[in-house]
């Protein structure tokens, strides 16, 4: 006897379709629970910089000593920002970023500060920010003298070599002067890009170490 | 606005924006596509090309202040350093994809024509803003060696 295979009926494979169908249809419009938003966990939150405090917020401590130190502690928030610190390396080379992490492509400070003398800083920085690529500039681009490395350092470490014959190579009216007027400091506080710029402003931070020269530059242990 | 930019020893008058990279410039408005863009933002040396002599990144320079400089290029490099320099790499066989060379070259005809006989430090400090993916370090060393010992013996 010879058996028949089973055939699929025209009408079966129509169910089959429509199952089909409905089936697709139901996973469709399923009802979707879309996440909820969630609020960033403080880690990932905006930094928020504190503007510099005046001078005038100062004047209620009395001990001349203790606000001198105050003073130059509130200044120390400039001194120690990235914006400043990544030009004062103790190495002869600069570091770059939040993180300060060494400056990409190597380079060295060279006999001026101003780079190896065939591959000077000026190869990739010009006069000014050059936005568009993001590269940062002034006119004066340069380190810091090797004696005057703050990184590493304490900020009454910073302070005691700030005034110590063997390592400073300015008085201290130029050293005013260096804080307060000296265009390229003034670039900390307009870095573009996305680089934040240093707490205040040039001028109020020129006033701080101003104020604390008059009350006698004390430092913090 | 129209720049006047003097490139490889010729005037030339460009009609674009001030603020636009000169590499930029380079490669698509006088068509001097032998600098290269790699990074575009200082990091890499691909783009390196002179101005008054100087190696700079033209990535990162704007067509207005390159217009005060007198502009070298690959294509306009000349002079016993350069000869020297392309008879080495080509001796050497420097390059391996070669997309970085022209900038590892222009970094090495300025250190050549500063220094005519560098050391491996004097090398290294010049070219350490040329990257190059291949690798080619040891080659292009060498190849500056070679050249700085042609250009002796010319002398
Ligand atoms: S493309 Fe200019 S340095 Fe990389
Ligand atoms: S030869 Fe390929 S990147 Fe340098």
């Amino acid at each position: 006897m010879k058996l028949r295979r089973p055939r699929l009926s025209c009408l079966s494979i129509a169910m089959i379709l429509f199952a089909l169908i409905i089936l697709i249809v139901a996973i469709l419009l399923r009802p979707l629970t879309l996440p909820k938003p969630e609020a960033l966990s403080a880690a990932f939150a905006p930094v928020v910089v504190a503007p510099l405090k005046p001078v005038s917020a100062f004047n209620a401590i009395v001990d001349p000593a203790a606000r001198s130190v105050a003073l130059f502690q509130e200044a120390g928030r400039v001194i120690r920002h990235p914006r400043c610190m990544n030009c004062h390396p103790r190495t002869d080379r600069p570091t770059q970023t939040d993180a300060m992490r060494p400056h990409m492509p190597a380079v060295a400070r060279g006999p001026d500060g101003a780079g190896d003398p065939h591959l000077r800083c000026a190869t990739c920085h010009n006069d000014a920010n050059f936005t568009g690529r993001d590269v940062p500039g002034n006119p004066q681009w340069l380190l810091a003298l090797i004696e005057q490395a703050w990184q590493g350092r304490s900020l009454g470490e910073t302070c005691r070599q700030l005034f110590d014959p063997a390592r400073s190579y300015i008085t201290r009216a130029e050293l005013l002067e260096h804080m307060a007027n000296d265009a390229l400091v003034g670039w900390a506080w307009h870095p573009g890009g996305d680089r934040p710029p240093a707490p205040g402003t040039q001028a109020q931070f020129g006033a701080l170490i101003a104020a604390w020269r008059e009350t006698d530059a004390r430092w913090p242990a | 606005m129209t720049h006047s930019l003097f490139v490889n020893g010729r005037l030339h008058s460009v009609d674009t924006d001030g603020d636009a990279p000169l590499l930029w410039v380079l490669r698509d408005h006088l068509r001097l596509t032998g600098t290269k863009y790699g990074c575009g933002k200082a990091q890499c040396g691909a783009c390196t090309v002179h101005a008054d002599g100087q190696p700079v990144r033209s990535c990162s320079l704007s067509l207005a202040d390159a217009a005060t400089s007198r502009i070298e290029t690959i294509e306009g490099a000349a002079g016993p350093e350069a000869e020297a320099l392309t008879a080495a790499w080509v001796a050497r066989g420097v390059p391996q994809c070669g997309f970085c060379q022209s900038g590892q070259l222009m970094s090495a005809l300025a250190l050549l024509r500063a220094n005519s006989a560098p050391t491996d430090a004097d090398i290294d400090a010049a070219m350490s803003g040329n990257l190059c993916r291949c690798a080619t370090y040891n080659r292009i060393r060498a190849g500056i060696h070679d050249a700085a010992a042609a250009l002796g013996d010319r002398s």
